[in-house]
Formats: structure tokens, C-alpha cells, sequence
């Protein structure tokens, strides 16, 4: 869907018309893609308008969903250029174009320019539109803000500071409506809350394919509804939270834990599957809270599953691997990055050719892939990763639920179909060849090497997050951290490269993977290369292939193609 | 003493006159239709050949019929806006789903002569082009509901809907689809989503305009049940003949629906613009009960605005070559389109309600204002939460909690829904009436307000400070 | 919400009622109002269950519908009086004794007559309430009994609609009297 709308608007070079927005003149796409079929379509007033920046307020209004036209706050004055008795233009003196004026106003959101038309967003008529609808959304409102997840989020009360009056006239008796909905198992409505703009409606049924909401009763009186005993529960309900502009759908896991002035905003990238939804990481105090989506055109719209938004609690898990560990005796015991990194490096280096394998989760990033390959590129170690497939969707989940298959593809880590030589690495366990394994983020024994076969190894080092029966038996632990508390990149499935930033630190000793990777390939062939990640990523695209042309600086936010 | 001039109506109360078919046919009945049907196409001098849907097209620009369902808007031109060439089906409906406060006429055309609005229906169908077709009926109409169905059976019996309409080759299938109770599908776009399962939440012009996206985003025409029996008679008489009835620019006949307190309520068929108001309220409907005077006209169904007994209006009249403006009382206006309107009023669906002075202003207008609240759709927010305000806000005045300040706070109300601030004109029908009468009433709702005060701050003293809370969920009772 | 109707069955008769209808319409979905009309004539009332195989049968979800069900006023989610008298309370009613009409049929029937809500008498034989106009405002005041049109409703044409509905309405009234 997403990735269509993109291109065309790349592709096509639409014809350019010229719109006088407030007076001053601007060019302006005759047509743009709809938001839902991709079709060419005239270009409307409020995407003149925001396409340079003029601000015309909305609520019903969304630039991803069809055009609903109800709430009426992009309200403009607006004119056509006037003409003489011979259908020719008239012109001011000055030489510009005389405009006459339409007598009514328009919605900006659902009218499509034309040539020379004048769009008045800031005229009396204009303001004082904004402010009787700003004040007919608000007097049937509940003035609940303290207590409203919303607050700081609202354009409720965003407008109704920029836009509006601060006292309501209205003497009358508020009408009262639900609360505390249960919409479905993730969604919570308040119904006096709602300013029944439709966006969720249109979501659900145009974006989501799930028909689920609508409108109950009439008049004032109307509400948003599920239908009775059908509980809303598509895998994108907690999108509803993020459109409604206001604090009617919230989401039941974040409400009423954290006021969202006070989270810090990281920017990220989902790894619950190959798709790689942009996302924004809301955390304070190095705890996560939430995950919302972030706009991304070639990827995900502004769109990402319920279930890769609610997957991050094992990130904020009590009994997150914190301590680096030897086997002494038998039994793990606490050691230090130094001693832990020095003693692998050595047993990697002085490991007979073909005696080491390697499974390195495709859960790692690319420049971790990369530096994986590079310790033991002289060891013909054999390397895989772990398949993860499961059911695709017709929007967003895709099939692979590994976040860089298309990395440990381009760095050579799985080089033939992933997890095709893990029987490979068993067998030669089995038969002694293998005498050192390494294992980064996965838990082997629940994929194709048994715990006894570990047994059978000299040499067993392991990397993860959290606690598992490959672990339990490593020679060496070295605990790693979650991609919300690193940088790095991903490739997705489709072979966009995005990169992601640290929100949070890891716990205790925890520490990113490429960091330790690229002390304990310094230690071995004494040419670590870059040590810090923009760096490590440059490098990472001159070495790979797949990577050529890529920079970490050109990435930007939304990432590049790699060529795979 | 001003005379009907019965054209629609013509057998409609006649002793014996039935509407089965037989009794229609026996009067005349689908010779209009049969004429359509027989229009030979014609060669023009250049040589272009017209159809002979084309040239029915053209008798209706000839006749000059305006709509009358509300909007007065000329029937031809409407049609004009379709593209018969977009490859789409173009369907046709005739939206019988009048509730129009003070509106009754197409009730009597449904119920009395169905057949006739059928006829229209159909010439209406094969002048567009149109192979499929609706009538809309509201959903309290159900005898109306029952009587057309077996004229729409009759008629498929007899050849006038169906395959291959008296030989003529056109096809033509009519169903009857029937409302369930909401004033909105009487707007045209209302009315298409609700023929289309939906909510009826009138659609947003641009674009969706009916003439180009309409019925399942087909060129669509939806016409009122007096529209298209006009047709009938244009169809007969020709457009020109049909244009020397009436008024210029007002032409044909209307039937005008006169209530409220007159001695002889009724619907009363009159050239358009032949009779004045007076004359409509005296001559037709018997004047006010004995001695009562007159207070306000409602000339065009509850969403116009209303007239003041008494009022002035300076009108503009041809006079020779040019024009002169006269000045006219409000009993003298011509009942026509264009001189209501001048007014500034309109006439809307042609309902004329009548107020002596026995009417509490403020109850008459909480009880518009409580129609309106009750009908809004909900769609888009100035109709939504004003219409309620509105209501809540004239029944509390109405109800012995005014305040001084109630005028101008309800005007500020009414002020902020219409003038393209809403979807669909209902913002307008919510706002006019309002607007209106506390404009033209204003002393009437400032000394209410006043007296309200002044008793409750009697009240208050007498009860050591106490006031009464408001009561805002009672409703008006006239 | 709709009410539960327990052992809720279509006869074949009127699912082919139905199955006619929706033909009348190029896309299913147009013919919602006409088949919810067939199943409240046919029951009474628009249950869960009759949401549910309406949505089923037009190819809808439930959801759709009750979008409609709770939009138009003649459709009742649960049930109603077996007779349901409409007065029209809008203007030309309201200032020819509608207000009067629905004051004396409440009274009668024993319920509030200062209520504006649609009213059930405990029997649950006849429901009263305010319609919005009827579009008869020349032969005001005007009420409907289920689909009969009755006009110029005096307080004794409507004791005798009443009469018909099969209450004597003596109950009630001499229950009044004993107030």
C-alpha cells in the first residue's frame, strides 16, 4: 500500500499549479496519491497549505485516511480569480489577479484547488469559524484533562489554547454518554470524550480491513460503538489510541502510567518481524513505556501491529542477564568484560581451522552480522541463524518474525536459506569436529542442538538478554543489550536498511553486542576497524556488498535500499 | 376571491376517482408517458439529430419547472449536470420522504393519485436515460407504502415499467424502498446513503455531488413527488403552453400546504405566484379563529425564516422597461419562489403555517428548535452540538429560566451554524427559524428574560438565597 | 443493546420475502432498511439475533446495522407495546392539541403524561410516544396506531383507537380514580 503511494508520487512529475494561500503566491502539485488507493487525486486546500508550512487546524482530518469532512475546523474563506465579460482574468493594479471572493466558506480538507484560487486561513471570518467549532466540541466535553491520558497530546486542548476563547457561554446541562468502555482487549473508550471525527471508524474499516466500529443513536446523542458483544480486537486496534485526537481511545496497556510530557522520544525501528515499523520510544528513567509509530511512507505509514507495539515488556524483564560470567568449577561465576573478552579471543584465535560454528541471531544488527563474520572469517567456521517464520497479514506483519533476516544474508552469517546448516553444526558437534561454539541471541537447544550435545563442546560462549537453557551452560556469558538500548541498523524484508536509536541503557554489565564484538575482533587480528558506530556502519557498507553506497549519515530517519 | 388552479390535483378529490389504475386510465393517465415514449428523433438544420429523450429534456427547460421540494432549484438544470456519456448507469429516485414541518402535499398525490407521480417518475426515468429507479418513501407513509407498491404492480402489468414499455424498446425497473424515520433522508445525499445501507449522513460537496458521483458513485437524480407530476403535465401541454401558467421564472402550478391557526387548514393547488399570502390564509384556509389577529407566517415549511405580522419588504417589480422597488406588507406578497425569497424567507417546500396571536413565540420556536435537535444526523459538529443547544436554551427560556441575556446568547448560537459552516443545508434549516424569530421577536424574548430574573431573584430572597436549579429536560408544550 | 430473542427463527416464508428484496438492489447492502422492516414486522422488535442473520445474510457486519437500528426511530431493539401510538407533537400538531392528545392517551393508559420518552403500559400492549411531524399538519393534531393514520384526533377518537387496540382502558382508569 504504503510502498505504491511512494513511488508514485516519486515517479509521476505532476503538473504544478499556482495557489495564493494568505496572500502570497505558491506552487503546488495539480494532483497526489489518495491515501488509500494510491490513485492520483486533486491536491486539496489543507495539503497546499501544509505542504509550506501554513497551519490550518483539523480533527476529522488525516493525511493517511480517506477524507471525512465532519468536523469542520478547517473551515477557509477562499476565491477564484475574477473575470472580465470576456472570460479573460482581471488584474489590481499592482498586477496582481483580482480574487472573487466566494461568499461561503469551504473545508480545506475536502476542497481541491485550481489554478489562481486564494485560500484565506487567517481572515476574521476564518478565526471566528475555528472558534465557534472549537466551542461546540467543548461544551458537551468533559473537563477532565488531569486525569486524561490525552493531556499533552490533545488537539482538544492545543487548539483551544491557539484557537479558542477561554470562557464557554454554555449555561445548559452537558449530555452524558459511556465511560470506561471496553472496546476490546487492548482499547478503552470514553464516549463524553469523543468528538465523533471517525477517524477510528475509517482506520478500522479502510486501513485495517476490520469493519468493526461506528456510530450508535443520532444527533448530539450519537456515540462510537463496537458492536454489542464483538469486542474490537484486530491485531491494529492500538492505532485508534494514536489517531483520535483526543482522549477517547487510549490504550488500556499505557493509560494512567505515565503523563507523556514526561517521556523521552527515541527513535527506533520494531523487530517482532521482517517489516521493521518505524517507532518511537517513549521511556523515562530507563524503563520503557509505550511504543508508538512513526511516520514512514516506504514502510509502514504511520501504522504498526498491536502486537509489536505491546512487545517490549521482556526489555524491562527482572531477570535481564546483568553479569558477565565464567564457568569456573563447573559453576558460572562473575567475572569482568576484560578478563571474559581476552580469554574468547584467545580460545577463538588459537581454535584449529573448522572446529568453531556460530549461530548469531538474526535478532542482532547488521554491523553485529558483520563483525560476527569478521572474527572468525579465517576459522572456516560454519555460521547460521535461527528461522523464525510465522503468518504474514495484508498490511504489516510479515512472515518472517526475524528483524534482519536480509542481514545475516548480506553479511554472510546465513548465506544459504537461514538455519539450512544448524543440522550441519550439530552433526559436527556430534562428531567432534566442532569444539567451540558461539551463540548470540538464541536459545540453540530449542533449535536443532540439544542441551547434552553442548555437552560435547570445549569451548561454549554465549551472548543474550535474558536467561535460557543455552545460558545456563555457556563457558562464558556475555550479556547483551535490546536494540532500545543500543544504536544499529536493520535490513528488513524488503531490503531497506534503517538504523535506530539508543532510548534506555542496559542493565548492570550489560553491553551492546557491537561494542564488545569489536573489542574482541581488535583483540584477535589487532584491526578492530571503526570503534564507534556511525563509523563501524560506513566501514560495514564498504566490506558488504549488499551495503555499497550506503552511509549512516544518509540513512536519515527513514533509512535507504540496500542492494540485495 | 382567489381560485385554485387544479392541474395535479385535479381528480384527486373528485367523488369516485380511485387510484387504482383502471380509474387512472380511464382519466388520462399515462398518455403523457405514452407521448414521451412515441417522440420520434428529429433532425436539426445542422444536420445533428436529437433523441427523443433530448427533446423532452428541452420541453422541461421550456416549462421552467423549479423543484418543489425545497430548494426551488429548476428541474432541467439539474438534470443538465449529468454526463450521459460516463459509461455509468444513471438511476433516477423520487424522493418521497416528505417531513417538512408544516408539508403535506405529496402525501396527497401518493395516497390519491399515485399512478400520476408514477407517470412522472417514469417520463422523468426515460428522458435521463435512467433503466433503474427508487422511490423513497418515508417510513410512517405505510399505506402510502402499500398503495404504491400495487400501483407499481399495476403498472408493470400494464407495460409501463418493465422490459420494452409499450413496445418502445426502453427498459425501466421501479422499486419502492422505504425510510425508517429521519427527516435527514429527505436530503438528497442523506437520502443516497441511506438507499445505500448507510447511516444517512449527507455526503460532502465537493465532490460528491449526485449528478456526478450519486447512487454507488453514479450520475444519480433525485426529484420530488410534486416535481415529476408536473412532468406529466409538461409532457401533455408542452413546455411553452405549461410556462404561460404561473408567474415568470415561477411557472406551473404548486400545491401549497397551509397549517397552523386558521380556521380551514388544507392543500390548495394555485398558479405560482398568483396569490398572495393574504390571500392564502383568507380566501383558502378561512382566515384566523374569531378574533384573533395575526402573528407570524412561516411561508416555506419550518426551515424558513419566519415573517413578522406586519412587516415591510421592498421588492423589486418590472415596471415598463426597467424595474422599480415596491414596498409590500407581508399579506401582500405574491406565494412564488423568487418574491419569498427577496423577502428573505423562502417557500420553500410550499408549507405556509400560520401564528395568530394566542402563540407563545418562544414555545413556537423551542418546538422547531426541538424538531431540529431531534433530526440532526450528528455528522458534522456546528449542527450537532448547536441544534441541541439551541433546543436546550429556548426550552429553558420557554420554560420560566430565561435570563436577560438569553437573546443575544441564543442568537451567538444560531449565528455559528449556517452559511456553509455545515455538510448539508439542515444547518440552515436549524439556524434560520431561530434566527429569525429572536431578530424579529426580540422584545418578546428580552422582557421573558427579564421576568424570569426578576421572579427568581424574588424566589431566591424569599427562600434565603436558595435558587432553583434548571431544568432543562422538560419539553416545550405550546 | 439489542435484547436477546431466545430460539430466534426465520420462516422460509419470509426469508423468501427477503431474498426478493435484496434483489431489487444492484449491491446487498442497499436493501438493510427493507429487510429490517420485514423482521420487525414479522417480530416485533429488532433482536441480536435478527442483527446477526440480517448482517449474515446481507454480507454486513453486525456492526453495519446497528448503526441503522439505532439511527432511525422506528426501529426498536427491544420489545415494544403490540400497539404503538405516535403523536405528532412538531408545530402545527403542538398548536392544535398535541400536547392535550398525548396528556389525555397517557392518562388514560395510566402512564406519565409530563414524560416525553416513549411510554409501555405494564401490560406491554400498547406504547406511547412523541413522533416528530407526520406530514398531515392540515388535519391536525394527528396520530398513527401501529400503521393506521388516524387525523383531527379529538380526545374521543382516540379513546376509541385505543378501544381498538382491545383495552377497555377501565383498569387503568378507575385504578386512576382510586388515586
Amino acid at each position: 500500500m504504503t510502498n505504491v503511494t511512494a513511488e508514485r508520487q516519486e515517479k509521476s512529475a505532476v503538473e504544478t499549479v499556482s495557489v495564493w494561500i494568505d496572500g502570497q503566491a505558491y506552487d503546488v502539485p495539480k494532483t497526489m496519491p489518495h491515501p488509500v488507493s494510491g490513485e492520483q487525486v486533486g491536491t486539496t486546500m489543507i495539503q497546499a497549505c501544509h505542504m509550506h508550512g501554513i497551519d490550518v487546524p483539523y480533527y476529522c482530518y488525516h493525511p493517511k485516511l480517506p477524507v471525512a469532512g465532519n468536523c469542520r475546523m478547517c473551515l477557509v474563506e477562499f476565491g477564484t480569480p475574477a473575470l472580465g465579460p470576456d472570460r479573460q482574468p482581471l488584474y489590481n493594479e499592482d498586477g496582481s489577479p483580482q480574487i472573487r471572493k466566494s461568499p461561503r466558506p469551504v473545508i480545506a480538507c475536502a476542497t481541491p484547488i485550481s489554478p489562481g484560487m486564494a485560500i484565506y486561513t487567517q481572515t476574521p471570518e476564518a478565526k471566528q469559524m475555528r472558534e465557534s467549532v472549537l466551542e461546540f466540541l467543548l461544551i458537551n466535553h468533559p473537563l477532565d484533562c488531569p486525569i486524561c491520558d490525552q493531556a499533552g497530546e490533545c488537539k482538544l486542548q492545543e487548539y483551544a489554547v491557539d484557537y479558542g476563547k477561554a470562557d464557554s457561554r454554555f449555561v445548559e446541562q452537558k449530555v452524558h454518554k459511556p465511560k470506561q468502555v471496553d472496546l476490546g482487549p487492548r482499547i478503552m473508550l470514553d464516549d463524553e470524550r469523543c468528538i465523533l471525527c471517525s477517524r477510528c471508524i475509517r482506520f478500522t474499516r479502510d486501513i485495517a480491513g476490520d469493519d468493526a466500529l461506528g456510530f450508535a443513536d443520532r444527533g448530539s446523542y450519537s456515540i462510537l460503538t463496537n458492536y454489542p458483544g464483538k469486542p474490537f480486537d484486530n491485531n491494529y486496534t492500538l492505532n485508534t489510541a494514536d489517531i483520535c485526537p483526543v482522549g477517547a481511545l487510549t490504550s488500556k496497556d499505557f493509560r494512567f502510567q505515565m503523563r507523556v510530557w514526561f517521556l523521552k522520544e527515541t527513535k527506533s525501528v520494531c523487530t517482532s518481524c521482517g517489516t521493521g515499523c518505524n517507532i518511537m520510544i517513549g521511556s523515562r528513567n530507563d524503563r520503557i513505556y509505550r511504543y508508538t509509530p512513526r511516520e514512514n511512507d516506504a514502510v509502514n505509514s504511520c501504522w504498526m501491529c498491536d502486537y509489536g507495539r505491546l512487545n517490549y515488556k521482556w526489555i524491562n524483564r527482572e531477570d535481564r542477564l546483568r553479569e558477565v560470567q565464567q564457568r569456573r568449577d563447573g559453576a558460572p561465576a562473575k567475572t569482568n568484560w576484560s578478563v571474559a573478552l581476552k580469554e574468547v579471543a584467545e580460545r577463538i584465535e588459537s581454535s584449529p581451522s573448522g572446529s568453531i560454528g556460530v549461530v548469531a541471531s538474526a535478532r542482532l544488527t547488521n554491523e553485529e552480522l558483520y563483525l560476527v563474520r569478521r572474527l572468525v572469517q579465517d576459522k572456516d567456521a560454519i555460521t547460521d541463524s535461527v528461522p523464525r517464520m510465522g503468518e504474514a497479514d495484508h498490511l504489516l506483519v510479515d512472515a518472517d518474525k526475524n528483524p534482519n533476516t536480509n542481514g545475516a544474508h548480506a553479511t554472510g552469517i546465513a548465506a544459504k536459506k537461514v538455519g539450512a546448516d544448524i543440522a550441519t553444526i550439530a552433526d559436527r558437534i556430534r562428531q567432534g569436529k566442532i569444539k567451540t561454539l558461539l551463540v548470540f541471541g538464541e536459545d540453540v537447544t530449542k533449535h536443532g542442538i540439544e542441551a547434552d550435545l553442548l555437552k560435547e563442546l570445549d569451548t561454549l560462549v554465549v551472548s543474550d538478554i535474558l536467561p535460557n537453557a543455552t545460558t545456563e551452560r555457556a563457558d562464558y556469558l556475555l550479556p547483551g543489550c535490546a536494540h532500545a538500548e543500543k544504536r544499529g541498523t536493520f535490513t528488513n524484508a524488503k531490503g531497506r536498511v534503517q538504523k535506530f536509536m539508543k532510548a534506555i541503557e542496559g542493565p548492570g554489565d550489560a553491553r551492546p553486542e557491537w561494542e564488545f564484538l569489536h573489542e574482541l575482533v581488535q583483540r584477535k587480528t589487532h584491526d578492530g576497524g571503526s570503534a564507534n558506530l556511525p563509523a563501524l556502519f560506513n566501514e560495514m557498507a564498504e566490506q558488504v556488498p549488499a551495503f555499497h553506497g550506503l552511509s549512516w549519515g544518509e540513512l536519515k530517519d527513514t533509512g535507504a535500499q540496500a542492494s540485495l | 376571491m382567489a381560485q385554485e388552479y387544479r392541474l395535479i390535483l385535479q381528480h384527486a378529490d373528485e367523488p369516485g376517482y380511485t387510484n387504482d389504475i383502471e380509474c387512472y386510465l380511464r382519466h388520462g393517465g399515462y398518455e403523457g408517458l405514452k407521448k414521451a415514449l412515441a417522440l420520434e428523433p428529429k433532425t436539426l438544420e445542422d444536420g445533428s439529430v436529437k433523441s427523443g429523450p433530448e427533446q423532452i429534456r428541452d420541453e422541461v427547460r421550456t416549462s421552467g419547472v423549479r423543484g418543489r421540494g425545497g430548494a426551488g432549484f429548476p428541474a432541467a438544470r439539474k438534470w443538465g449536470f449529468i454526463n450521459h456519456n460516463s459509461g455509468k448507469p444513471i438511476y433516477l429516485i423520487c424522493n418521497a420522504d416528505e417531513s417538512e414541518p408544516g408539508t403535506f402535499k405529496d402525501r396527497q398525490i401518493i395516497y390519491k393519485d399515485p399512478h400520476q407521480m408514477l407517470e412522472g417518475t417514469i417520463i422523468a426515468c426515460y428522458a435521463n436515460n435512467v433503466h433503474l429507479a427508487y422511490i423513497y418513501i418515508r417510513g410512517e407513509f405505510h399505506e402510502g407504502a402499500e398503495i404504491l407498491n400495487r400501483a407499481i404492480r399495476e403498472a408493470k402489468e400494464k407495460n409501463f415499467i418493465g422490459k420494452n414499455i409499450q413496445g418502445s424498446g426502453y427498459d425501466l425497473e421501479l422499486y419502492l424502498h422505504r425510510g425508517a424515520g429521519a427527516y435527514i433522508c429527505g436530503e438528497e445525499t442523506g437520502l443516497l446513503e441511506s438507499l445505500e445501507g448507510k447511516r444517512p449522513y449527507p455526503r460532502i460537496k465537493p465532490p460528491y455531488f449526485p449528478a456526478a458521483y450519486g447512487l454507488y458513485m453514479c450520475p444519480t437524480i433525485v426529484n420530488n413527488v410534486e416535481t415529476l407530476c408536473c412532468l406529466k403535465h409538461v409532457m401533455l401541454m408542452g413546455g411553452a403552453e405549461y410556462a404561460k401558467l404561473g408567474t415568470p421564472n415561477n411557472t406551473g402550478t404548486r400545491i401549497v400546504c397551509v397549517s397552523g391557526t386558521v380556521k380551514r387548514p388544507g392543500y390548495y393547488e394555485v398558479e405560482v405566484g398568483k396569490v398572495t399570502i393574504r390571500e392564502l390564509i383568507h380566501d383558502f384556509a378561512g382566515g384566523l379563529p374569531e378574533g384573533r389577529s395575526l402573528q407570524a407566517v412561516i411561508p416555506g415549511g419550518s426551515s424558513a425564516k419566519v415573517f413578522r405580522a406586519g412587516e415591510k419588504f421592498q421588492i423589486k417589480k418590472k415596471a415598463g422597461d426597467g424595474q422599480e422597488t415596491v414596498e409590500m406588507d407581508l399579506e401582500d406578497l405574491p406565494y412564488d419562489f423568487d418574491t419569498v425569497v427577496e423577502a428573505g424567507s423562502m417557500s420553500g417546500s410550499g408549507a405556509v403555517m400560520v401564528l395568530d396571536d394566542s402563540v407563545d413565540m418562544i414555545e413556537a420556536i423551542a418546538n422547531i428548535a426541538e424538531f431540529y435537535a431531534h433530526e440532526s444526523c450528528g455528522q458534522c459538529t456546528p449542527c450537532r452540538e448547536g441544534s441541541l443547544w439551541l433546543k436546550k436554551a429556548l426550552q429553558r427560556l420557554a420554560h420560566g429560566r430565561g435570563r436577560k441575556e438569553d437573546a443575544d446568547y441564543i442568537l451567538r448560537i444560531a449565528d455559528n451554524i449556517p452559511n456553509g459552516r455545515t455538510i448539508c443545508a439542515f444547518g440552515e434549516a436549524t439556524a434560520w427559524p431561530v434566527q429569525s424569530t429572536v431578530r424579529k421577536f426580540r422584545e418578546v424574548f428580552e422582557a421573558r428574560g427579564a421576568e424570569d430574573e426578576a421572579r427568581r431573584a424574588r424566589e431566591t430572597e424569599g427562600a434565603g438565597g436558595v435558587g432553583k436549579e434548571m431544568d432543562v429536560a422538560a419539553s416545550s408544550q405550546p | 443493546m439489542p435484547e436477546s430473542h431466545p430460539n430466534f427463527e426465520v420462516p422460509s416464508q419470509l426469508e423468501a420475502e427477503i431474498d426478493e428484496v435484496i434483489t431489487h438492489y444492484p449491491e446487498k447492502r442497499s436493501a438493510s432498511l427493507m429487510v429490517l422492516h420485514a423482521l420487525q414486522d414479522h417480530f416485533g422488535f429488532l433482536s441480536k439475533e435478527a442483527i446477526e442473520w440480517a448482517a449474515q445474510k446481507l454480507e454486513l457486519q453486525p456492526i453495519n446495522l446497528y448503526e441503522l437500528v439505532t439511527f432511525y426511530p422506528m426501529f426498536h431493539e427491544e420489545p415494544v407495546g403490540t400497539y404503538i401510538l405516535k403523536i405528532c407533537r412538531t408545530l402545527s400538531c403542538a398548536v392544535n392539541g398535541a400536547h392535550r392528545l398525548h396528556h389525555h392517551v397517557c392518562e388514560r393508559l395510566g402512564l406519565d403524561p409530563n414524560s416525553h420518552a416513549s411510554q409501555t403500559t405494564p401490560d406491554g400492549r400498547i406504547t406511547v410516544e412523541y413522533a416528530e411531524c407526520l406530514a398531515s399538519c392540515g388535519t391536525a393534531p394527528v396520530m398513527m396506531c401501529n400503521a393506521a393514520f388516524y387525523e383531527n384526533v379529538s380526545n374521543e377518537k382516540a379513546d376509541d383507537v385505543i378501544e381498538e387496540c382491545g383495552n377497555n382502558g377501565d383498569t387503568e382508569t378507575e385504578n386512576k380514580e382510586d388515586v
